[in-house]
């Protein structure tokens, strides 16, 4: 019932804070020596997680490691500019998911009153 | 150090990331500190502090947040002064001066004052988002 109410949203919405949580991982590790930044393949993990998977193993087999533009000297990966830029887009696109959710339980919300 | 548990959530891994910027930070304020100080033999002048980070990662939530591993000093040779008029001036009338760079610390604090910044900022959008998410109705 839930799944067919909130269609791709639900299932959307788990990994886009999964990905916050890992963007937030790499913006602390910034300093980290060896340090190596992670992102999820949002499409990939998404495709996993509704043909059945898990929140755990889909985000694990939609890991991908960033290819530095600049390789620095102590391996760290992290390039600020772009983890800030990716956390903003994932932030926008959560809230963009949680609107579409609302809009869907306004609109059984209305249908249940009647009006 | 001790080495901590792995972070369980969002706020876990900036927390830590926080206290571990705090602790470079205030690494390079005892060196600027320290920057002027000079000592009576190479042993006993003062050598810079560096905070050294290790990753601190949990398998299963796929979080990794940052610790402090052990808080070290750099190896780097103090400056001898032959000095013969100074108190601390030993029987060659030579001193040690601290190898600071305050340029260096300067940048050190500037950098860790900014990513402190940018973890509050992530948090505070990952938290505007959790109360959001809360608040559907």
């Amino acid at each position: 019932m839930s799944d067919r109410l909130f269609g791709i949203h639900g299932a959307a919405l788990e990994l886009r804070s999964q990905r916050m949580g890992m963007l937030t991982s790499n913006i602390a590790n910034a300093a980290t020596p060896g340090y190596k930044a992670k992102d999820i393949d949002f499409a990939a993990a998404l495709d996993a997680r509704v043909a059945g998977a898990d929140v755990a193993r889909s985000t694990d087999a939609a890991t991908r490691y960033r290819v530095p533009v600049m390789a620095t000297m102590d391996g760290n990966t992290v390039e600020l500019a772009n983890e800030q830029m990716a956390f903003a887009e994932n932030a926008v696109a959560y809230s963009a998911t949680l609107s579409f959710l609302e809009g869907r339980v306004n609109n059984i919300k209305r249908a249940l009153k009647g009006d | 150090m001790p080495v901590s548990a792995p972070p369980t959530n969002i706020f876990n891994v900036v927390q830590r990331g926080m206290s571990a910027q705090m602790v470079r930070m205030n690494a390079a304020a005892s060196n600027l500190a320290n920057a002027g100080s000079v000592a009576g033999s190479e042993e006993e002048a003062y050598r810079p502090l560096r905070a050294v980070f290790a990753e601190d990662s949990d398998r299963r939530t796929g979080l990794s947040s940052v610790s402090v591993q052990s808080v070290t000093r750099a190896d780097v040779a103090p400056v001898k002064r032959h000095e013969p008029g100074h108190p601390l001036a030993d029987a060659n009338g030579d001193i040690w001066a601290s190898p600071v760079s305050e340029t260096a610390e300067m940048v050190e604090m500037m950098e860790s004052a900014r990513q402190y910044q940018n973890l509050v900022e992530a948090m505070q959008t990952a938290k505007q988002l959790m109360l959001d998410t809360m608040r559907m109705k």
